[in-house]
């Protein structure tokens, strides 16, 4: 490294004291270490037979379909949702994104089993005649339920941070809202779009608690990774190295998803 | 520059809290007019209902042939009558002003939204879009009204080219100054082919090197607009017509040169660098505290005529000279008095004496402190009387 460029990175160091690098550190750990371990308890000899088994397949499949089936429902309702909250009034906001927020602080058993009396047989839609637990489609419920928050919070931040200034441009440019809404509004919020689909994704993929109570166990139909994991974990006469390759494989899936959502960035370099 | 341009013609009325806008205003197709008053006097307020970001409380916005604010097909007529007149003098404004809410009418009024009024605002910021290249943010208006990508691209560069910007098409807003960006929104402002441009003080955050360069750009560009400003100088190069607003209403309006040379108001004084000092006519002359000017000009010597009434005598700063007090002559034209402060100027000094402001050279200024005793002397030909309150338009 020339002088030059150790100047600068000193300047980009600003002035944080560094003895903050102790809980920063510790904070890391705190995330990386149980993965090692999760790794290092991994019975190579077994790996893979547990996760090409049909059931390992079966599950993965499941998780990432009703993840993305379930982030494609976020976005289409969450987006819309930000928007709203983003251009109301200061109090309207306040309220509304408390409600968005409830579902973030619910155990996510507790969001199951409210689903449940919504769509079960004695439940408001189910005495409609809808037949909607346990089924796949309640998985994608259940993911919607719990992820939305996640995309309309990162969203809402963003849309407000831009404000209405470049919007107000573009009208007297003599853009229409469809317009303003596809070429600056969205445009402009992006970075927090994005980052609200990668968390809604993540958090989709990763759900357990409210699939588990409104939409069951059943193998290939409503049985995810985590339901699958949690199975083979806690199942009478399966191994726990089953359950140790599930997780892994779904590690390794959500980062190459997260990864792949990283690449594509819609053209709004800083 | 555009021959298809409309003219512009409105009587703005708005009402926010307890600040009342009445101000009637008229552009000419191809015209510049340029706006300008202290700060808080409306011009903002007045620009944002030309562009119809703020709603009218009554009046008129018409451009071209089209009504974009105003009375519509039912109920409205007291306001329709109003527009006519739009173009009418300030003290009209006043009147009409007194008559208030009568003519408002909440059904029936015609409101163009801003995107569909073919009038396009220019604020002190760019406001280009971050997230576009420039050529991209030049061709949005066009492509937002229909044009063809590759088209409105390809005029987004011809535009670039008349702001003296052609190789930055590709840059982001980001990678430009402050002032090529203003020069930028100049493009996309002026790309959409507007009926009218509307610029609210867009040179204000400007260096003045910078500003000078698109004052020039604007000069040369500008078709129907207006100009808010705060700096004489724009009123000058940009516009042939200057209308003076103060709290809410017109004070003075004409052709910038006679506004700027017969200031009605201390501010248009100021903003015109001119002394402008009340007293009263005596004899044929200006009178206050001992002090007596004469003016050599037909219309000063007729404000003049009547003893007693209230005379303001108006003086460029630079036409008053300092001499020593034992010098001065006990004629018209030469007093003493003692120096408030010295300003200093790009030219030399500014002395401000207790009655006036007399420029100076630098090196004449020697000697001189708060509180010195010296002689002012202004010759007969260099001031004008007015009758105090008489409207010059």
């Amino acid at each position: 490294m020339s002088p030059g460029t150790a100047r600068r990175s000193r300047a980009r160091d600003g002035f944080v004291p560094p003895i903050l690098a102790v809980p920063a550190v510790i904070g890391l750990a705190l995330l990386v270490l149980p993965l090692a371990a999760l790794v290092a308890r991994v019975d190579w000899t077994t790996f893979w037979p547990d996760i090409t088994s049909q059931p390992a397949l079966d599950a993965l499949r499941l998780s990432v379909v009703t993840g993305l089936i379930a982030t494609v429902a976020c976005t289409i309702l969450g987006v819309p949702l930000a928007l709203v909250i983003a251009r109301s009034g200061a109090r309207t906001a306040a309220v509304l994104r408390a409600i968005v927020t409830v579902p973030l602080v619910l155990p996510p058993m507790v969001g199951g089993i409210a689903l449940l009396f919504l769509f079960g047989r004695r439940g408001w839609f189910g005495a409609l005649g809808l037949q909607i637990p346990f089924t796949t489609t309640a998985v994608v419920i259940a993911q919607t339920f719990v992820a939305l928050p996640f995309l309309v919070l990162a969203l809402e931040g963003a849309l407000r941070t831009s404000g209405v200034a470049f919007e107000r441009t573009a009208a007297a440019l003599g853009a229409g809202r469809w317009t303003i809404l596809r070429r600056v509004t969205l445009p402009l919020a992006a970075p927090g779009l994005l980052a609200g689909v990668i968390l809604c994704f993540a958090r989709a993929i990763g759900e357990f608690g409210a699939t588990a109570l409104f939409a069951g166990n059943a193998p290939g139909v409503t049985q995810t990774m985590p339901l699958a994991i949690y199975t083979a974990f806690n199942g009478a006469g399966v191994s726990q190295g089953t359950a140790v390759a599930l997780a892994l494989l779904l590690l390794i899936t959500a980062v190459a998803v997260l990864l792949l959502v990283r690449a594509w960035r819609p053209g709004t370099p800083r | 520059m555009n021959g298809s341009q409309g003219g512009l013609s409105a009587r703005v009325r708005v009402e926010r809290g307890g600040f009342r806008l009445d101000v009637a205003l008229a552009a000419d197709p191809g015209e510049t007019v340029a706006v300008m008053g202290p700060s808080g006097a409306g011009k903002s307020t007045l620009l944002g209902a030309l562009a119809g970001l703020v709603p009218l409380a009554g009046g008129e916005v018409r451009v071209g042939d089209r009504i974009l604010d105003g009375a519509g097909g039912r109920g409205g007529a007291g306001d329709a009558t109003d527009g006519r007149g739009a173009s009418g003098d300030a003290a009209d404004g006043r009147d009409r002003a007194g008559r208030g809410r009568a003519g408002r009418a909440a059904s029936g009024r015609v409101h163009v939204a801003p995107a569909a009024r073919g009038v396009v605002l220019l604020g002190q910021e760019p406001r280009l879009f971050p997230h576009l290249t420039v050529r991209e943010n030049v061709a949005f208006g066009p492509r937002a009204q229909g044009v063809p990508a590759v088209r409105a691209r390809a005029e987004a560069d011809e535009w670039l080219r008349r702001v003296g910007l052609p190789d930055r098409g590709g840059d982001r807003p980001g990678e430009l100054s402050g002032g090529q960006q203003q020069r930028v929104a100049v493009a996309r402002a002026l790309a959409t082919g507007p009926e009218a441009l509307l610029l609210d003080e867009p040179l204000t955050s400007l260096d003045p090197e910078t500003a000078g360069g698109i004052r020039d750009v604007l000069r040369e560009l500008l078709g129907t607009a207006v100009v808010a400003t705060h700096d004489a100088l724009d009123a000058v190069v940009l516009a042939r017509r200057l209308v003076v607003v103060e709290d809410g209403r017109v004070v003075q309006s004409g052709p910038v040169r006679q506004v700027l040379a017969a200031p009605a108001t201390p501010y248009v004084a100021a903003i015109a660098g001119a002394n402008r000092v009340l007293g009263v006519a005596r004899g044929g002359r200006w009178v206050r505290d001992g002090v007596v000017l004469e003016a050599s000009d037909a219309a000063s010597r007729a404000a003049a005529s009547d003893d007693g009434v209230e005379l303001v005598a108006i003086f460029s700063p630079s036409a008053a000279r300092l001499v020593p007090v034992e010098a001065l002559g006990t004629g018209a034209g030469d007093w003493a008095t003692t120096v408030r402060r010295l300003d200093p100027t790009p030219a030399g000094v500014r002395v401000r004496t207790e009655l006036c402001d007399v420029d100076i050279a630098v090196e004449d200024a020697a000697g001189l402190a708060s509180g010195s005793p010296v002689g002012v002397r202004v010759a007969a030909a260099d001031v004008r009387l007015r009758r105090a309150g008489q409207r010059i338009s």
